[in-house]
């Protein structure tokens, strides 16, 4: 299945929720904000929404700035 | 919030005592400032103050004609109607009064802005007496579009008026209000207006905000000196018209210092203003509203107006009469009050340009 | 005690900073600490999963309040979506408006930035808008619900101090919000005058983040901000502008008064 994340797109074997995606990137969750087909997720959503072929995810976090 | 809000925020602070605890070295600190403060001007209209008149004057002159050059702006005064169906107990229209009362025709109006047009002034100051029956809004629209024809600018002094209705003179082709407050302090406002429509503090007091939002390019507004502690007067005045410049940044405000002149009926000042006050008034507002214009009318001498040409003054009335039609017949009618400056155009343009200034007949043109 | 009401919020420093351009985010705890600031601004970028890092935030203090800017904004739209995006993150309702299409010199759109100031403001954001300082403009920002107006002292990054002083100044006098310097403080003395003149805060990043030491020069800023803030209350004296008397202007009165 192809999904598109950050930009590019990324090959998954398996159907994963969100929450299950951050886990396999090694991102912790409560580091992250996802967009997700141009909508933003609340948390609470991340283990409801699974991801689908063609979706396209925006995985963002801080970093500095000015 | 209105203006009264703040003003009675500021009375709340106990300004009397401010003013007789300021010391020479608090005046002299708040004169050489960048941006003089609401307390700097208080500072400044104190009577330890009068010991720092000098440096305040100079100060006043040099932010003067950095900010306008050395330029004074003329205009002349048409009254249109003297029926008035207020009591004010200093003013000669007072409705007790026994004087001639009249209102002029459109033509008649047409004919005396002619005969000023002719002296070469271009600023024209309409005025008229609270009646709304005799000078309504629609009749001085009338006289304003007549008037367009030959001059550059034309300013209203008349009753207050809702914010409509100077939208409406303002396509006539008004530009400028001239209102005096006349007194801030709400308890001798109310003894020295005894009866009409001009009882109402308020109604008064928002008016040159309601001409702010109708688009008004200048508003002028005064205290008529002589009627309460003037110390205390002009700093509301100060403060009003800062309070206009700052929330309404389109809107020119310029100040008037009247100065109670006899007038019918006789009335006596309740409290002194000396020339000396006068100085340091105009140099103090000058220092707190360094853009603002200031009016000096020929109520006063014409000596005492030449002296004041260097200190923070940029429009003066010339040519004056207060009297209805006087420039028509000129047979004597009762003006409003006395003129005492009693030089024609030619003789105040002289006199302006022997004090090193420029006399302005036209400041601009409205298209 | 001088406080900073501001955002919602009560601070006691002065001092905002900018966390971009450290060589390493790992300095940040140290000039937290040696500055004294509360709050810093942070980016929103797109976790890059090939170069994994610790994570920004963990190097922040989590008494200190996160104002995330919008920067690689180009347009108001932009602007929106980044804020509410980082708000979605959890750190809070502050936001740094930036929206930035010239990259030659990086100065702010006032227009767009304007506009999506009125958006954000509407959904409940306190909103920080950076911007040329013109007056015009910062009043419709403060109209529009900002919570403090951020104007710049010379272009991002430039170190070259403030050179619009002239037009802060009139900001200062002018806008009864918060004025924030932001942008093109080099030196601590810069920081100092923008204090002086009566500045709210002022915002720094740069000439910390590239100094040989960043820690002791987050100190110095910190000292400065606070000398300058202590002048302002202080009242410093009249600038005589001219030391020679000229002819006396009031002379005439006393002829008068005989």
């Amino acid at each position: 299945m192809k999904v598109k994340i950050n930009g590019k797109i990324a090959e998954l074997d398996a159907s994963l929720s969100l929450l299950e995606l951050l886990e396999v990137k090694g991102i912790k969750p409560g580091q992250a904000v996802i967009q997700y087909n141009g909508d933003i997720i609340d948390r609470d959503s991340w283990t409801d929404i699974v991801l689908k072929e063609n979706d396209e995810l925006e995985i963002l976090r801080f970093v500095g700035g000015g | 919030m209105g203006f009264y809000d703040v003003y009675k925020a500021y009375q709340e602070t106990g300004i009397g005592g401010w003013l007789k605890n300021t010391t020479p070295e608090r005046v002299g600190a708040a004169v050489g400032k960048s941006r003089v403060s609401e307390w700097d001007f208080l500072a400044m209209l104190s009577p330890a103050a009068e010991q720092k008149l000098e440096e305040m004057a100079q100060q006043a002159h040099r932010v003067t004609v950095r900010n306008f050059g050395r330029v004074i702006y003329l205009y002349t005064p048409l009254y249109l109607s003297n029926y008035c169906s207020n009591q004010c107990v200093y003013c000669g229209f007072n409705v007790q009064n026994r004087v001639q009362r009249r209102t002029l025709s459109v033509d008649e109006v047409e004919k005396e802005g002619q005969i000023i047009a002719e002296t070469g002034l271009r600023h024209l100051l309409i005025l008229t007496g609270e009646s709304r029956v005799e000078a309504p809004v629609d009749y001085i629209a009338a006289c304003t579009e007549r008037l367009r024809r030959y001059f550059a600018s034309i300013s209203i002094e008349i009753y207050p008026l809702e914010v409509d209705e100077y939208k409406t003179l303002i396509s006539a082709g008004v530009d400028g209000l001239t209102i005096y407050q006349e007194v801030y302090d709400p308890v001798t406002y109310d003894q020295v207006h005894l009866k009409g429509p001009k009882k109402n503090y308020l109604f008064r007091l928002n008016a040159p905000e309601r001409a702010c939002q109708a688009g008004m390019r200048t508003v002028n507004l005064g205290v008529l000196l002589g009627l309460e502690d003037w110390r205390t007067e002009v700093f509301a005045l100060g403060l009003h018209a800062r309070y206009l410049q700052d929330k309404y940044p389109e809107t020119e405000i310029s100040v008037s210092f009247p100065r109670i002149r006899p007038a019918a009926g006789r009335f006596r000042p309740r409290a002194e203003v000396s020339d000396r006050n006068m100085v340091q008034m105009i140099t103090a507002l000058r220092l707190f509203l360094p853009r603002a214009g200031i009016t000096i009318s020929t109520r006063e001498r014409a000596e005492f107006r030449d002296n004041l040409i260097k200190l923070g003054v940029t429009r003066m009335s010339a040519g004056s009469c207060t009297e209805v039609g006087g420039r028509l017949d000129g047979n004597g009618h009762d003006g409003q009050f006395d003129i005492s400056d009693t030089r024609s155009v030619k003789e105040m343009k002289e006199a302006i340009r022997k004090q090193g200034y420029q006399p302005v007949f036209k400041d601009w043109v409205a298209m | 005690m001088d406080v900073l009401r501001i955002g919602g919020k009560e601070i006691t420093s002065r001092l905002f900073l900018g966390t971009g351009k450290f060589s390493s985010d790992s300095l940040l705890p140290g000039v937290i600490r040696a500055s004294g600031v509360q709050v810093v601004t942070v980016a929103l970028r797109r976790v890059d999963f090939d170069n994994p890092q610790e994570y920004m935030l963990n190097y922040i203090d989590r008494e200190c309040i996160l104002m995330p800017n919008t920067s690689g904004a180009r347009t108001a739209d932009e602007a929106v979506r980044i804020a509410r995006i980082a708000r979605a993150a959890g750190c809070g309702n502050w936001v740094k408006i930036e929206v930035i299409k010239d990259n030659k010199y990086l100065l702010p759109d006032n227009y767009e930035t304007l506009k999506a100031t009125e958006t954000l403001a509407k959904e409940g954001f306190a909103v920080f808008p950076y911007m040329s300082p013109d007056l015009m403009a910062a009043r419709q920002m403060r109209d529009a619900g900002a919570a403090a107006v951020m104007p710049l002292g010379s272009p991002i990054g430039s170190n070259r101090g403030l050179k619009t002083k002239e037009l802060i100044r009139i900001l200062i006098d002018e806008i009864d919000i918060p004025i924030i310097v932001d942008a093109g403080i080099g030196r601590p003395s810069e920081a100092a005058e923008a204090m002086e003149m009566g500045a709210a805060a002022v915002l720094v990043n740069t000439a910390i983040a590239v100094a040989e030491d960043p820690v002791a020069m987050a100190e110095a800023f910190g000292l400065a901000v606070r000398a300058g803030r202590k002048a302002f209350l202080a009242g410093p004296g009249a600038v005589k502008e001219y030391a020679e008397a000229s002819s006396p202007l009031t002379g005439f009165l006393r002829d008068t008064e005989q």
